[in-house]
């Protein structure tokens, strides 16, 4: 066991992974040399050479359009997008084209390729850097979203992400990066995709998050008991797919739900859970179910950035809301 | 050394570019050899089969056309015209060599290996189409029109990386130049180094807006220049020069590791599809003028002359070809229709709970 941030983990996975398979390659802008602007890819270059690791021009589709003839041939890209607020540039090799080829080829062809990319709001990036762009992702069958809220999770979901046989976004919250440390194994090992995973358990109303909100999740759990309320805290893991049972379990025990998502309220992630649960387990539920996220604006400029994200606060007062109905 | 600004004349460097673009020629319209030493890199067998496989293609074609009016495919991209270009430059690649088609060249795929039934499955709308053998080298054709140059060169960046001796061709036209792929694609190449060939189809029409209203260069291989790269314009209603430059394209790209841009002049003598007007956009008479270059009657001239090729030879392929393309039609009507459920099964490689889900509730239904 190591404690290791975040991102210590995921440079873990990639090392261990590449390591076992040779069919694995790293490339994306200044993953080389650099070893990423955040340090994801540190020391990959000189472990394996240009042969894995390749810096490459600054060119979002390129770099997507060079994944899915890689994989094509039989490779395992792991390709990064230096900001997902770039992935506009890189929509079609992912949506268009990545997420199509199984279904494209009646199951002749798998295109099993990983999609890194930093994301979220909370340490006041320039514009396009911090937004929440998994529903877009999400709502394209063919793809897996994955978004890990701890080191711990995040090694296990990489290296999962990186065997699986279909395309996988993974998405790593720069909150999240440096802010704390887990035990994490040396060893290499899996934590499967598309299973939520029971961050904290409780007996009197569900709050369903994912990547970050995670965190504040935890922190408004920890209020609420201290106010007599029992919270217990759902990681999603994977927003696509999303693990349904694992939410309906958790409701029909605890008869109450907070939904928690950074992004904006419209569409999105939040709303399926909400209508899914609806339609699963709407006698469990004794009161209306709660929905913290963002308003409906663009991401905001870095200065208002703290007021317009939720947080453990607004998560808190859902809850109860939600359980004094 | 510096140069001094007061010497500047703009209008004067951008008239420059295309003076490093002639277009290379073999053959001319009338059938007559303008590079002789060229022509003796090819054996009277190389030419006769050449020969066959445009006046192959053209048939092909005009069988394609009858047949989406009969309705029995749904809709196609017409190819007529344009032989020399896809037929031509096809014809210098080698075995094991990896194609990255467009929807207008699904006709010269059939050429590469691609069974006709599956062509038509294409057309039709039909998953089947796709369902290619594993070692098949040949991309799905692409509907994004520069999107394909990108993945051909993440799959030449693989043959360079495995080692194997093959080069990737992909095959677009005149408007993915003007697409931010078209350029990312061959810019990636350069940088990285990997065998690749960029064949541009000029045809001259994006659907119904003209090359010279899709940009300012005079040229479109001009812009292989920003990405470093070698670019070349062939006349691409010349058969004899498509095949040779992509031969010469295709040694030079194994041996350097490094990719080529062909820009190919040529004409779609038909609709851009089936739903297609082209009377709205061009005149009888520019069709006509280009008709005078068709790829087939040059080289007929040629080889009737050398005494390689009989007329009669012509009718005997479209009989072949009218026969080929019923038992292809015979073959697709064979295969079972697409359900529902198969797309759902065919979505991941391990089903997730809302597709499984799903697949129930489709098989319910599918099965009435």
């Amino acid at each position: 066991m190591a404690n290791l941030t975040m991102i210590q983990a995921i440079t873990e996975s990639l090392d261990q992974e590449m390591a076992r398979d040779e069919k694995v390659l790293i490339f994306g802008e200044d993953v080389g040399k650099n070893g990423g602007v955040f340090r994801a890819t540190q020391g990959l270059f000189d472990k394996y050479g240009e042969n894995r690791v390749n810096d490459t021009p600054l060119a979002e589709s390129g770099i997507g359009g060079m994944a899915f003839g890689l994989a094509v041939q039989g490779f395992r890209p792991v390709m990064e997008i230096q900001f997902f607020g770039f992935v506009f540039e890189v929509m079609d090799s992912i949506v268009g084209q990545m997420a199509r080829t199984r279904y494209r080829t009646g199951g002749k062809l798998n295109l099993p390729a990983v999609i890194r990319s930093p994301f979220g709001g909370g340490v006041h990036t320039p514009e396009m850097h911090a937004d929440s762009l998994e529903g877009l992702m999400a709502q394209s069958p063919g793809l897996k979203v994955v978004i890990p809220s701890n080191p711990y999770d995040a090694k296990g979901l990489l290296t999962s992400a990186i065997r699986d046989e279909d395309p996988v976004v993974f998405l790593e919250h720069m909150k999240l990066y440096r802010s704390f440390r887990d035990e994490v194994p040396e060893e290499q090992y899996t934590v499967p995709l598309g299973k939520a995973a029971v961050a904290k358990e409780g007996s009197d109303i569900t709050i369903v998050a994912y990547g970050y909100m995670v965190r504040e999740a935890l922190k408004a759990a920890e209020q609420l008991e201290k106010d007599n309320v029992s919270a217990e805290v759902i990681d999603l893991r994977t927003v696509s797919p999303i693990d349904y049972e694992t939410i309906v379990k958790s409701v029909e025990k605890t008869g109450h739900m907070v939904m928690v998502q950074e992004a904006q309220r419209q569409a999105g992630v939040g709303n399926v859970v909400i209508s899914e649960v609806s339609q699963r387990a709407i006698l469990s539920l004794e009161a209306p179910v709660g929905f913290v996220s963002a308003p409906d604006t663009v991401y905001p400029f870095g200065q208002i950035e703290n007021t317009w994200l939720p947080n453990a606060k607004d998560i808190t007062a859902a809850a109860k809301k939600a359980v004094e109905f | 050394m510096a140069e001094k600004l007061s010497k500047l004349n703009f209008d004067k460097l951008v008239e420059g570019y295309k003076d490093n673009f002639k277009m290379y020629q073999v053959l001319d319209e009338k059938g007559k050899v303008v590079d002789e030493k060229t022509m003796k890199e090819f054996s009277d067998d190389e030419l006769v089969a050449l020969m066959e496989d445009i006046v192959w293609g053209r048939a092909l074609d005009e069988r394609t056309i009858i047949l989406n009016r009969q309705g029995a495919l749904a809709n196609y991209a017409t190819a007529g015209g344009q032989e020399a270009s896809q037929f031509g430059t096809l014809k210098g690649l080698e075995e094991g060599d990896f194609l990255v088609p467009g929807y207008r060249d699904i006709g010269v795929s059939i050429k590469h290996g691609l069974p006709m039934h599956q062509a038509f499955m294409w057309y039709r709308g039909h998953v089947g189409g796709n369902k290619y053998d594993k070692d098949f080298p040949m991309m799905v054709p692409q509907v994004v029109v520069a999107g394909g140059i990108t993945h051909a060169m993440g799959v030449a960046f693989a043959k360079k990386r495995k080692n194997e001796k093959n080069v990737v061709l992909a095959f677009t036209g005149d408007s993915a130049t003007s697409e931010g792929d078209f350029y990312e694609g061959i810019n990636f190449a350069g940088a990285f180094g990997v065998p690749l060939i960029v064949v541009v189809q000029n045809n001259g029409y994006g659907i119904s807006v003209p090359v010279h209203e899709q940009t300012a260069a005079e040229t479109l291989a001009q812009k292989g220049v920003a990405a470093g790269i070698a670019s070349i314009q062939v006349d691409g209603m010349d058969p004899v020069a498509t095949y040779a430059a992509a031969r010469k394209a295709r040694e030079y790209a194994l041996k350097e590791n490094k990719p080529v841009l062909i820009e190919t002049l040529t004409y779609r003598f038909g609709p851009h599809t089936m739903s297609d007007d082209p009377k709205k956009y061009r005149t009888d008479e520019e069709l006509n003028e280009w008709k005078k270059k068709d790829p087939i009657v040059r080289l007929r001239t040629y080889l009737v002359e050398k005494g390689l090729w009989e007329e009669s030879r012509e009718e005997e392929i479209k009989k072949e070809v009218t026969k080929e393309a019923r038992q292809a039609i015979e073959k697709m009507n064979q295969e079972p229709e697409m359900k529902i459920v198969d797309l759902l099964e065919n979505m991941y490689e391990v089903k997730p709970q809302n597709i499984k889900e799903q697949i129930e509730k489709y098989k319910a239904k599918e099965q009435g």
